[in-house]
């Protein structure tokens, strides 16, 4: 009782002296919006609209200038990447778009904006106020990555070492006979991984390398959408989509319910060479066991070859993690620095069970390695519990970025609305 | 065409919406058109919710970007030949209603003629959508790879 009285009480506080504070100086303030952009987020922290772009925001990229490029999925208005600068509020404008390609990635290092199409990787040079220098010519860094409609956005990231990394995803669920088909086995050795399922490098200062250039620098993961360099360790961590439809496929061995909860979304450390599995395993959460895949034999219970990848950490089934960003700020509280922050764009295959998602989540991490629980840090990006479990969300987060006074930049590729989320108790 | 713009211009200047209401309902078009039996829907929505549900959802408006929503679309509401045969031979690649979709829709072969005349008729029926039944008869042509 006494702390339903006191609440309003101190927000009629906070509003006066803000008030007082907003007539005292003309200058606008960087603060959150009165309702933190509709999210819950934890205590002390807050967070505003910088922008609805209208368009679906895929991920982003923020220069230490402050400006933002947006990837969209499909050009809007012929750009399919959108450039914001901001103003005093925190609110930024856009300013102009460019490239007439939908697509993914997008990443900023070292003077130079990255993009990426469903096939191609483009760099553009920034100026010295992080700006595009010349939208209309940027150089083509790779050339005709696989695209066979399933699994085919092109995620990057740079590592310190001048190369840059590609997600091709596998064209397939499960590597089937005929994908997706109830009861069709797997392929023999699964041919699609020598071409897809896996990440590739290239050299990031080299224009017109082809596919065949790259390396295959990691192998055995089904489709990657979120990935980072982490800092502290000097390596590449994914978070892989997990299969779908073990139900579906295979009902005699699975239920709705197990399908809806199997297998969990996973994030691998990745080192040169590495294997995940996919499609020959699928990892389960609940036991912390990789399970060999129906379509390779498996039954439910058997246990994948232990040559695998073991995953750094495990998040309910589903979910479609889509960003994934190592913290290394100053502005949030020290739990946060260098710890993981994934966007979980939300779950469809979890159907006819309620889904799950629409929220980004911090993984807590030690020494560059992932330690302790996991905890939702921002939620609500579906407008009500009722939309989360409909799926019918107002917003689904996809990429995330860090702003150079270390607040966190979320994207929406439902509705294209860009949030910043900051700390602001004192 | 131009007959039927006379027609809408008459109309409108009859103006009445009783006078309108009253004329006879337009003719059936030559070829006959089922009504769907509350029976063959009732069926149509288990097979959906065993085999298609996961993808197109309890609501039939699918998942952005992935799979096509059922409700209100030209492939679900319209050429009855090219509906039987998505299932007959899966789906993927398509546009639907001005939106790209990249899921991929597998063959549902395991289905027999009626179950798939059972849910065709179902999500033809369902979702806020009303079109006519499909039969067995359509589906077994279909199958057989005959033309009508």
């Amino acid at each position: 009782m006494k702390s339903n009285l006191s609440r309003p009480l101190l927000f009629t506080a906070a509003l006066a002296s803000s008030l007082g504070l907003y007539s005292l100086t003309s200058k606008p303030t960087l603060a959150p919006d009165p309702n933190n952009a509709g999210l819950k987020l934890p205590a002390g922290f807050g967070a505003l609209v910088v922008a609805e772009t209208g368009g679906r925001a895929r991920h982003l990229a923020v220069t230490p200038e402050g400006n933002i490029f947006v990837k969209l999925n499909r050009p809007k208005d012929g750009k399919g990447i959108l450039e914001l600068h901001p103003t005093a509020t925190g609110k930024a404008t856009v300013a102009g778009g460019f490239g007439s390609y939908g697509g993914t990635g997008i990443y900023a290092k070292g003077g130079y904006l990255y993009a990426s199409s469903d096939e191609d990787v483009y760099r553009y040079k920034l100026s010295a106020k992080g700006e595009v220098e010349n939208p209309a010519q940027p150089e083509k860094i790779v050339t005709g990555l696989l695209n066979r409609g399933e699994h085919e956005s092109k995620s990057i990231v740079l590592d310190n070492a001048g190369n840059i990394y590609v997600n091709v995803g596998a064209y397939s669920n499960s590597c089937q006979v005929k994908d997706r088909e109830k009861g069709s086995m797997g392929r023999q050795n699964c041919p699609i991984l020598d071409s897809a399922g896996g990440i590739w490098r290239f050299r990031a200062d080299k224009a017109g390398q082809t596919y065949g250039s790259g390396m295959r620098y990691a192998t055995g993961l089904r489709n990657v959408v979120g990935l980072d360099w982490n800092q502290q360790n000097n390596q590449l961590f994914v978070m892989q989509h997990g299969r779908d439809q073990l139900h579906d496929i295979f009902p005699a061995m699975y239920d709705t319910k197990q399908s809806a909860e199997l297998p969990a979304e996973c994030l691998y450390e990745i080192k040169q060479g590495a294997n995940a599995g996919w499609p020959f395993l699928y990892y389960n959460g609940l036991t912390h066991q990789k399970i060999l895949a129906p379509e390779y034999g498996g039954d439910g219970k058997k246990l994948a070859d232990p040559k695998y990848l073991e995953p750094a950490a495990a998040y309910p089934a589903h979910m479609a993690p889509d960003g994934l960003l190592f913290y290394t700020g100053t502005m949030f509280p020290e739990k946060y620095r260098n710890g993981a922050f994934i966007a979980f764009h939300g779950s469809w295959n979890r159907a006819p069970e309620p889904q799950k998602g629409y929220y980004v989540v911090f993984q807590p991490f030690k020494n560059g390695k992932a330690s302790g629980p996991w905890e939702v840090f921002a939620d609500n990006f579906a407008g009500s519990p009722e939309k989360v479990a409909s799926g019918r969300a107002d917003h689904k987060p996809c990429g995330l970025a860090q702003g150079p006074d270390g607040s966190l930049y979320v994207s929406d590729d439902k509705a294209g609305t860009i949030y910043r989320i900051m700390y602001t108790k004192k | 065409m131009r007959k039927s713009l006379v027609l809408l211009a008459l109309l409108a200047l009859a103006g009445s919406p009783a006078l309108a209401q009253k004329k006879p309902a337009p003719k059936a078009p030559a070829r006959k058109a089922v009504a769907a039996s509350s029976a063959a829907v009732l069926k149509g929505k288990s097979i959906y919710t065993q085999n298609c549900l996961t993808c197109h959802q309890a609501d039939g408006l699918g998942v952005d970007g992935l799979n096509p929503p059922l409700a209100k679309t030209d492939y679900v509401l319209g050429d009855k030949t090219r509906l039987i045969g998505v299932l007959l031979n899966g789906l993927k690649g398509v546009d639907i209603n001005g939106e790209e979709y990249h899921g991929v829709m597998p063959a549902q072969t395991y289905l027999n003629d009626q179950q798939m005349a059972d849910v065709l008729t179902y999500i033809r029926n369902g979702f806020g959508n009303k079109a006519s039944a499909v039969t067995v008869a359509e589906v077994k042509a279909v199958r057989t790879g005959a033309k009508k």
